[in-house]
This record gives structure tokens, C-alpha cells and sequence, in this order.
């Protein structure tokens, strides 16, 4: 799959400068960066949600603006930062909500993909269980179960590990992989720089709004850069694949 | 409970009110024996519209108020937060004040005037940007203005006479209407409903919360649109008709929503079934309790009935059993 959701000039006012980035299908790219940096303002940009003042965003070279609405649902599913659902639905239901830019949650071909969706996240147990009813870690899945559900092409999260202890975390970071395994491109952005040196193809190191490092992790990652702008000593440790951050 | 049940109960619910409503009243009217004087002239001409208008007026508030909960994804939410029911009672007061009422038209007329006036007011000042916190907090001054020069003319109203009108009519009733309310009711109110129908998809996707709702295609602008003009449709025609009927839509949505799937989506239509149900019950009790000096007025039994609701919800809310 060659799709490209890429973002040419893309200088959006006060939090990006001039920045020009194109992220690929089949691969996890983490977006790293102080607090600050432009992160989220970049995430929403690739997610249609943030017109930039000047530049383009381009999806498999058409422009996002001219693509319609729903259009643009089906293909990028977005997971915002917030876990917050308004009404206290069953998971099985909250996860159909995926299906609204097709609006097809009553149809066959609905029902596969939310059953598909609770299956890859390993909710079956919490089908009819209540959203509020859930741990923090449960809703997450919950939440990512409902991006899942749309069969979009893209995935983009928000730090999608905020609310997660250590084996959650890990077994999402698995199934991202995994999704871009089976072609999906997959953008996260990330705080935790172990986890992206681990499991993205491909890391972006943002500060005040420019992109600083752009590469595979270990190059994008390197202390040096670390030091300079997290203004912070730190060393890798550890094998490929199973690295630690040892700050200081 | 499924959707389809819940509507076929609601429904069941109403076959039965309708025909219950129709021969209660002053004069009960026996339907083995109907030879009540004047019992056609009572089903027909006085019974019949005021339990047609019942059911529209009814089910547009309780249409409107789930609307509304969905849209601001608070519970506690009713459509008069929005500024059109008080805009549309400052309208018709400014009839009353011109001596216009005296023209049974133009009555139903300036209190629609009153709603659009408040729409595109709210439209105006929150439409740019689509946000929801702007929009809540200018339909809440609209509201205020509205209610002050409400206040305002009612104590420059011209005569006494005029002002215990405009007192009266302001609690809401149901009683001595006609087929000319229904007829300027229910096309307003059924094409507010439909208007309402469209925004169902949007309201589901904002339970996620802006962000995610946007990436699930929602366009806000357009929901903002839907939710002005279908609020504005269905709380204008009935404040038009019936004047102002408070906590219907407060209460109904309540009353449902723990018997559907929560989805807003899903609760428009069993919220306007039952919103139907509700105001034809309880205008019922109005006409059938004996009361000293005529009957209690419809919108003032709601309000006894839903103040106490609203605040056995507060407390419950702060027991954290929402």
C-alpha cells in the first residue's frame, strides 16, 4: 500500500512553523515531543479536524479540505486524548458508534466489523458491560475498540497509553503494530520515548512547533537529541526492541 | 429493552390515554351510553382538539428536550435553556400588550415571531464557530433578556385586564383550544420533530465528545443548524399554542433513557411518545380535578410535579448514582 497521508507546508499558526511531513501506511510513527511542542496540533491536522492557515494537508494526494466529511471519517479513525463518553453505554454499543460514517450498525457488514473490533481488542467479556462500570484500562480498549470498528485506513491516537498500567500499554503498543502489519497507517503521539524506540518504524521529535528528528527511532531518538530538546542527559540501554531511558 | 419494543409500548400506552381522555373531563361521557347532551359536541369540538394538541404539543417538548440533553450531553439540560420558549412568551405578551390578542391569529403569530427571533439571535451571536459552551451561555442571556422585557411589559401593561391575560396565559393551559391551535401546531411542530430526526447520527457521535465526534464526520455547523431550527420549530409552535409548559422536557427524557440503549439517537422518538403520553395524563388529571374556580392550570401542574422530580435528581446526582 503506497497511500500517503502526508502534510506539505503545513505552518499552522503560533504552534507549527513551516513544517513539511509525510507519514506512511503499513507503519507505526510516533510523534515525540516536550509539552507543547505541537504534538496534538499536528495529530489533528493529519486528522482533518485542524485546517492549517497556510499549506495543504493531502491524503493519497487529494486535499483534506476538498474531501467530504464522512468521506474522511471512513478512512481516518481518530482517538482524542479524553476518555470521556457522555452516556453510559454498553461497550458493544459504544464500539458501534465506529460505524456512524457508514451508518451501518443495523447491516451485516456492520455487525462483522464491531464484532471484529471487540474481538481485536479482546472485549468479548465486556460486551454488555457498562461504560462507566469499566477500570481506566478497560475503557481505553473500549475506546480504541470504536476507532477500530470504522475499518478506517489511518489510525491516529492521541497518547493512547495515558490511562493504562504497564501490561495494557503493551499489549495496545502490540496491536498498533500489528494494525500496521495489515496495512493500516498508524500515528500515535507519545510521551514515553521507551515505548516509542520500541515498537514505532518511525519517530518525529517535534519542539516549538518544528519537527527537530525525523527517522527511525534509534536515529530520531538518539541522546544526543534527547539532550537538546528535552534538556535532559539520558542513555539507551537494554537490546533492539527492549530498550530503557536511563535519565540523568 | 430494544428501541422497537419501547416504541410499541409507548404506542400501546397512548391507545389507550387517547380514548380515556376523551370521555374524562366535567362531564364524564359514558361510552356504553352515550347519551350525554352535547356528547359529540364535546367529543369532537372541545375534547378531541385539545387531546390532538396534548399529543403534538407533548411529544414536540419531550422531542426537544432529549434533543437538547444529547446536544449539550448533560441530563440536567431542557430546550427553555435555549432561549426560544422565553422568546417565543415575550411574543405572544407583546400581542396581548397591543391588544392584538383580540385577533385570535396573531397571538400564535408574534409568539412565533418571538421564537425566530431568538433563534437567529442565537444563530447570530454562536452560529461562527459551531461551539457548544458559547452557544449554551448565549441562549441563557437570551433567555434572561427575554424574561425581563417579558417582565417589563406585563408591568407597563395597559389595563389590569390585560395583564391578569397575560399572567394567565403565561402558566400554560391546554384548556378551551380548538382545531385552529392544532392546525397552527402540528405542521410546525411535526416538521421541528423531522428536523430533529436528522440530527440524531450528529447527537450520537458528540457522546465521544467534540474531537471524536468531528473525526466521525460529524460537521458541527450543520448540527448547530438542525438543533436551532428543530428546537425552535417544535418549542415555538407549543409555546404558541399552549403558552409556557416547563419540565416536559426535562422529566421525559429522564424517564426514558434508562430504558433505551443511550444513544441520543435513540431516545427522539420514545421521548416524544412519552412526552405525548405525559402532557395528555397529566392534562387530563387538570381537567378531572375538582378545583375551586376552574380547573389547575396544565403548566403549573407540571411544574409541581417537576420541580420535586428535579430535585430527587439532583440528589441523586450527588449520591453519584447517575
Amino acid at each position: 500500500m503506497t497511500a500517503t497521508l502526508s502534510t506539505v507546508d503545513l505552518a499552522l499558526a503560533r504552534r507549527l512553523v513551516d513544517l513539511t511531513v509525510s507519514v506512511h501506511a503499513g507503519e507505526v510513527t510516533a510523534i515525540c515531543g516536550p509539552n507543547g511542542a505541537g504534538k496534538s496540533t499536528l495529530l489533528s491536522c493529519l486528522a482533518g479536524l485542524v485546517q492549517p492557515d497556510t499549506g495543504v494537508v493531502a491524503i493519497g494526494g487529494r486535499m483534506m479540505r476538498q474531501i467530504p466529511a464522512r468521506e474522511r471519517a471512513r478512512s481516518i479513525g481518530y482517538l482524542p486524548q479524553s476518555p470521556h463518553v457522555a452516556w453510559d453505554m454498553t461497550v458493544e454499543v459504544l464500539v458501534g458508534l465506529g460505524r456512524l460514517p457508514w451508518g451501518d450498525t443495523a447491516t451485516a457488514d456492520g455487525r462483522a466489523a464491531i464484532d471484529e473490533a471487540i474481538g481485536i481488542m479482546d472485549l468479548h467479556d465486556f460486551r454488555s458491560r457498562r461504560v462507566m462500570g469499566l477500570s481506566g484500562g478497560e475503557r481505553a480498549r473500549a475506546l480504541m475498540a470504536r476507532v477500530l470498528a470504522t475499518r478506517p485506513a489511518w489510525l491516529l491516537a492521541d497518547e493512547p497509553l495515558a490511562n493504562l498500567d504497564l501490561t495494557h500499554a503493551l499489549t495496545l503498543m502490540r496491536r498498533f503494530r500489528a494494525q500496521a502489519r495489515l496495512g493500516r497507517g498508524v500515528v500515535l503521539v507519545l510521551h514515553d520515548l521507551a515505548t516509542a524506540m520500541n515498537f514505532a518504524d518511525r519517530v518525529l521529535v517535534m519542539s516549538g512547533g518544528r519537527i527537530v528528528a525525523d527517522g527511525e527511532p534509534a536515529h530520531a531518538l538518539d541522546p544526543a537529541i534527547i539532550a537538546k530538546v528535552w534538556h535532559c542527559p539520558a542513555r539507551w540501554l537494554g537490546e533492539p526492541g527492549a530498550r530503557a531511558l536511563s535519565l540523568g | 429493552m430494544t428501541h422497537r419494543r419501547l416504541v410499541i409500548l409507548l404506542v400501546a400506552a397512548l391507545a389507550l390515554a387517547v380514548p380515556l381522555s376523551l370521555l374524562a373531563g366535567r362531564v364524564w361521557i359514558d361510552p356504553l351510553a352515550p347519551d350525554t347532551r352535547n356528547a359529540a359536541v364535546i367529543l369532537l369540538q372541545l375534547r378531541l382538539p385539545r387531546a390532538v394538541l396534548a399529543l403534538v404539543v407533548g411529544a414536540a417538548l419531550g422531542m426537544a428536550g432529549a434533543a437538547m440533553q444529547g446536544y449539550l450531553r448533560n441530563p440536567l439540560a431542557d430546550a427553555g435553556l435555549f432561549g426560544v420558549a422565553p422568546g417565543a412568551a415575550l411574543g405572544a405578551v407583546l400581542s396581548f400588550w397591543t391588544g392584538y390578542a383580540a385577533s385570535l391569529w396573531l397571538l400564535p403569530v408574534f409568539a412565533l415571531l418571538g421564537a425566530a427571533g431568538a433563534m437567529a439571535l442565537l444563530a447570530l451571536i454562536a452560529g461562527r464557530d459551531g461551539g457548544i459552551a458559547l452557544f449554551t451561555m448565549a441562549g441563557l442571556m437570551i433567555s434572561s433578556l427575554a424574561g425581563a422585557i417579558t417582565s417589563l411589559a406585563i408591568s407597563l401593561s395597559p389595563t389590569p385586564f390585560a395583564m391578569s391575560e397575560i399572567v394567565t396565559w403565561l402558566m400554560g393551559s391546554l384548556a378551551d383550544r380548538s382545531w385552529r391551535e392544532v392546525e397552527i401546531a402540528a405542521p410546525l411542530s411535526l416538521a421541528g420533530m423531522g428536523i430533529l430526526l436528522l440530527g440524531g447520527r450528529g447527537l450520537d457521535a458528540l457522546a465521544l465528545g467534540d474531537a471524536a465526534a468531528r473525526s466521525l464526520g460529524l460537521e458541527p455547523r450543520k448540527l448547530q443548524a438542525v438543533m436551532i431550527a428543530g428546537i425552535g420549530l417544535t418549542v415555538g409552535a407549543s409555546v404558541a399554542v399552549a403558552g409556557v409548559i416547563g419540565f416536559v422536557g426535562l422529566m421525559v427524557p429522564h424517564l426514558v433513557r434508562p430504558l433505551t440503549d443511550r444513544r441520543p439517537s435513540m431516545l427522539l422518538v420514545p421521548s416524544a411518545l412519552a412526552g405525548a403520553l405525559l402532557l395528555l395524563v397529566a392534562d387530563m388529571g387538570c381537567r378531572v380535578l375538582p378545583l375551586a374556580g376552574g380547573e389547575l392550570r396544565l403548566g403549573i401542574a407540571l411544574s409541581l410535579l417537576g420541580a420535586p422530580f428535579f430535585l430527587a435528581l439532583l440528589l441523586r446526582m450527588r449520591g453519584g448514582h447517575m
